[in-house]
């Protein structure tokens, strides 16, 4: 505990800097650039801890070390510190952490922020909390028992004296900081912002225009870079023309980004870059490049031909994975029930695309991105220029969204190299073009599932296989099988009581950058497991949640020992995020009688249901559609989310309304297909995402919990796409099994 | 860079720039006037975040010119008073990330000009070229609901 509560000193002038820096307007000029890498939101005479500084304006800087993105940390967390601290919520300003090893952890992604954080900061909160409760004790000459902070100051109950936490700042930052396990931890019935629904901090500023991300950076002397980058993964630049580009007005330079070798990692892909004084003049400057591109491995990667590859695959034997009971051999064809599911590539298509700027100075380097991961950009624009980490200070921004593509430091690091080759500030900003076609896609894959019924229909014995590309072949070369880390994400964790229950990995080699998007391979698996559920259901003439619990079995706590893997759970303890089957049924209860409220269906429409565990979290979710003329209409969804104790419940409803429209959209529209090596898609016209007339009305159930703070990002993405699907065979008989819908109904 | 100097009148203010006449509104009030209010999203006119009013009419940024904006009002998120609109839109928590917002709020600050009580289908067709990844659409529908009810 004690390694992230050092504490340095800074000067009172770094403090109120930073405050301005993240107050308001864009006070950054590089003539401010003179920083100390460690200058961080510090004041000597008021920094409790690493998170919490009490100034004597009688507000309290918290600081929110994860990346903001739409989820709503810098709201969550400063409500978890300020809770403890029994401060004022008008008189919380959160500060945004710079990289710091300092913070631990800092990569905003895989559902983890409040998760991973939350008793720390409850620490952290308190810590501050006691110390200001013990300056105000030795001010008075009282025992510190007889005093209790309350409300933004410390009250002496006997006396009925009280004094600020602002008066009480400075004394109390000269106080020793107390042992993180010694202080004490309010009662949960004493909670006064974990659990509220508070707006968002920078709601005013979104309103406003004033808010600002990566791509709103502006410094002085800075210039606008924008790169066409190699469109086939391993291909270089083979002969290049610049000079019509260095004729666009504003085209200031044109530099080539060498293509790196081997795994692709968070390199910088390389390409051309056009470097001018505003992004347009680059833009069009890109126009005007003649490229001739080298031959790749990849040219012949062609998605078509490569699915067909895979189906063939994951009919045949795999890898073994998992294996609940015996090994089944016999699948009498009159009782055993088989298919195959397909997802194509996908991509994260944030609202904001990537843009990071850079100024790189005899000191060292600094950097102004939407990155979800702070450290990893230091890191690596660190290694890539050459200079020790310390010296590269990466300022986060607000994230225009960023569903895991922003976990990628890629950008950052084309920024750096830029800012190194012409001595100035240099801003990447990628198109939407670049987004489409040069990103670190969810992976193409395949499944197949089969279950062999018993008397009464219900499968006695499972076959399931998998295969799609994996990450592992982003960061080394020559891999062929889904990682362990991928295949627990609803592949080998579903509960199921099926005696006899064998899982495999098959052979997939990637051919272009495979990344994580929000619920990563959970979003393939939730659609095999939740399809065939429903196709066993409809073979048994027995509801989906009723299958459902029927497969998953009493209510009990399974940790899947002894049968050949070792589970990972998200990198949490079983103890404290346990496979509940209880939490399982509860959440299938609570959508089951919302769907029970509703009219009876008409003529052509139907419902579908699924249910999944993902981030230690339970969703259910049943979607209603209506199609007519081979046209889709989802008219309503329901979701039922249990993540735990949630510290914002209007934040946790927010994100699972939009885990719906992020699984409506991948479900019916979402496909990157690959032809000669290159994705043939471009932009929001054939990449479309889910539109306000498409959007059904959405209602959120979050259960009300006291069990461990779980994921909430994304958890409510994976149900999505089957429950439309059984939805749509509910309403039509047709099965659904190659995702995007619009390859079967208009959408 | 044209010798011709343009003018644009944004949120009632007068400026006068050295441009190519062909440069997006959008990148001119961005780049060369600090006005990043207006986000970019796709550059071809498919995602509305770069919605701003021509005249009180929404137009996307990324696709007028600089010459197109000649003599007319422009109006930026940083302009737009509609104190009603934004009140709805806290009201409701709508943004999540708040990046595609100010594009929203221009397109619902025009359907409202024009139509003072929209259905849920004048909203649809009016806001469905404004597109949001983080998921919003049905805040966004109940903050103009609220807004039109709140006028009337």
């Amino acid at each position: 505990m004690s390694s992230f509560t050092a504490v340095k000193n800074f000067s009172r002038r770094d403090v109120l800097k930073l405050f301005g820096a993240t107050g308001g307007g864009l006070v950054l000029g590089s003539s401010g650039l003179s920083w100390s890498p460690m200058a961080l939101a510090q004041n000597q005479e008021s920094r409790l801890n690493l998170f919490v500084a009490v100034g004597e304006d009688n507000k309290v800087y918290l600081t929110c070390h994860r990346s903001e993105m739409g989820q709503g940390i810098r709201t969550g967390i400063p409500q978890i510190l300020a809770d403890e601290l029994e401060a004022d919520w008008q008189h919380v300003v959160v500060v945004q952490g710079l990289a710091d090893k300092r913070y631990g952890n800092q990569n905003t992604d895989g559902s983890r922020s409040i998760r991973r954080q939350y008793d720390r900061m409850r620490q952290m909160g308190a810590m501050a909390r006691t110390m200001l409760e013990q300056a105000a004790a030795n001010a008075w000459r009282v025992p510190v028992g007889e005093v209790k902070a309350k409300n933004h100051q410390v009250v002496h109950v006997k006396s009925g004296r009280s004094i600020s936490f602002g008066e009480l700042a400075l004394a109390a930052s000269k106080l020793p900081m107390p042992e993180a396990d010694s202080v004490r931890l309010k009662e949960s019935k004493d909670f006064r912002h974990i659990g509220q629904s508070h707006k968002i901090v920078d709601m005013d500023k979104m309103l406003s225009g004033k808010a600002h991300y990566g791509y709103d950076i502006r410094l002085d002397g800075m210039l606008y870079a924008s790169i066409t980058r190699p469109p086939v993964l391993g291909s270089d630049v083979e002969k290049l023309n610049d000079s019509m580009a260095r004729k666009v007005a504003g085209v200031v330079d044109v530099i080539q980004l060498p293509v790196p070798k081997g795994a692709p990692k968070f390199q910088a892909l390389g390409g051309v870059a056009v470097i001018a004084t505003n992004t347009w003049s680059a833009l069009q400057g890109r126009k005007a490049l003649e490229i001739t591109w080298a031959a790749s491995a990849n040219d012949s990667h062609n998605s078509t031909s490569y699915m067909k590859t895979l189906v063939q695959r994951v009919k045949q034997p795999g890898n073994l994975v998992r294996q609940q009971g015996s090994e089944n051999t016999d699948w009498p064809e009159n009782s055993t029930l088989n298919a195959v599911y397909t997802l194509p590539y996908l991509v994260h298509a944030p609202m904001e695309a990537p843009v990071a700027t850079a100024s790189v100075t005899a000191d060292g380097c600094e950097i102004w991105a939407s990155t979800q991961t702070p450290q990893s950009t230091q890191q690596n624009v660190a290694a890539n220029l050459g200079l020790k980490e310390e010296q590269v200070k990466v300022n986060v921004t607000l994230l225009g969204g960023g569903f895991g593509r922003k976990s990628k430091p890629d950008f950052s690091v084309e920024a750096a190299l830029l800012s190194q080759r012409l001595k100035r500030p240099v801003k990447v900003s990628w198109s939407r073009e670049d987004d489409i076609q040069n990103g670190y896609v969810h992976a193409v894959s395949a499944q197949f599932y089969q279950a062999k019924l018993d008397g009464d229909q219900k499968p006695e014995a499972m076959l399931q296989r998998t295969a799609f590309p994996s990450i592992s072949s982003t960061f080394a070369e020559d891999v062929e099988y889904p990682s362990a880390g991928e295949l627990d994400l609803g592949f080998v964790d579903i509960p199921f009581t099926v005696p006899n229950y064998r899982c495999e990995a098959v052979k997939a080699l990637a051919h272009t950058r495979i990344g994580w998007m929000r619920s990563v391979s959970n979003i393939q698996h939730a659609f095999g497991i939740g399809s065939f559920v429903d196709e066993l259901a409809h073979n048994a003439k027995m509801s989906c949640p009723k299958m459902w619990k029927e497969m998953l079995g009493q209510p009990r706590l399974v940790d899947f020992s002894g049968q050949q893997f070792n589970y990972r759970n998200y990198g949490e303890d079983l103890s404290r995020h346990p496979i509940d089957i209880d939490r399982y049924h509860q959440v299938i209860d609570i959508v089951e009688k919302s769907m029970s409220e509703y009219a009876p269906t008409k003529p052509g429409q139907g419902w579908g249901f699924a249910v999944h565990r993902s981030f230690t979290s339970y969703v259910a979710v049943a979607i209603l559609v209506k199609v007519e003329n081979a046209t889709l209409k989802v008219l309503q969804a329901i979701s039922a989310i249990d993540a735990g104790l949630v510290v914002n419940p209007d934040r946790v409803v927010s994100q699972t309304e939009g885990a719906v429209i992020f699984g409506l959209s991948l479900a019916m529209m979402g496909e990157i297909a690959f032809k000669d090596g290159k994705v043939k898609q471009s932009n929001f016209h054939d990449y479309p995402v889910l539109r306000m007339g498409q959007c059904p009305d959405i209602e959120v159930t979050v259960v009300s919990s006291d069990a461990a703070p779980a994921g909430v990002g994304e958890p409510g993405v994976p149900p999505v796409a089957p429950a439309l699907t059984n939805a749509i065979f509910a309403a039509t008989g047709t099965r659904i099994r190659d995702l995007p819908v619009n390859k079967t109904l208009k959408v | 860079m044209s010798d011709d100097k343009l003018s644009l009148i944004i949120n009632g203010e007068s400026f006068v720039l050295d441009v190519d006449p062909k440069m997006p509104v959008l990148w001119a009030i961005r780049d060369l006037l600090g006005l990043t209010g207006t986000k970019y999203g796709c550059g071809s006119g498919l995602c509305g975040a770069c919605t701003i009013h021509l005249d009180g009419k929404p137009a996307r940024a990324c696709l007028t010119t600089v010459s197109q904006a000649q003599g007319k009002q422009v109006t930026t998120i940083e302009g737009l008073e509609f104190s009603e609109l934004k009140r709805a839109w806290s009201d409701n928590n709508v943004p999540q990330c708040g990046y595609c917002q100010s594009g929203q709020l221009m397109s619902a600050a025009a359907l409202l000009a024009v139509n003072s009580s929209p259905s849920d289908e004048d909203i649809d067709s009016a806001m469905s070229g404004n597109i949001c990844r983080c998921g919003t659409y049905t805040r966004i529908r109940a903050a103009i609901h609220d807004t039109a009810k709140k006028r009337t």
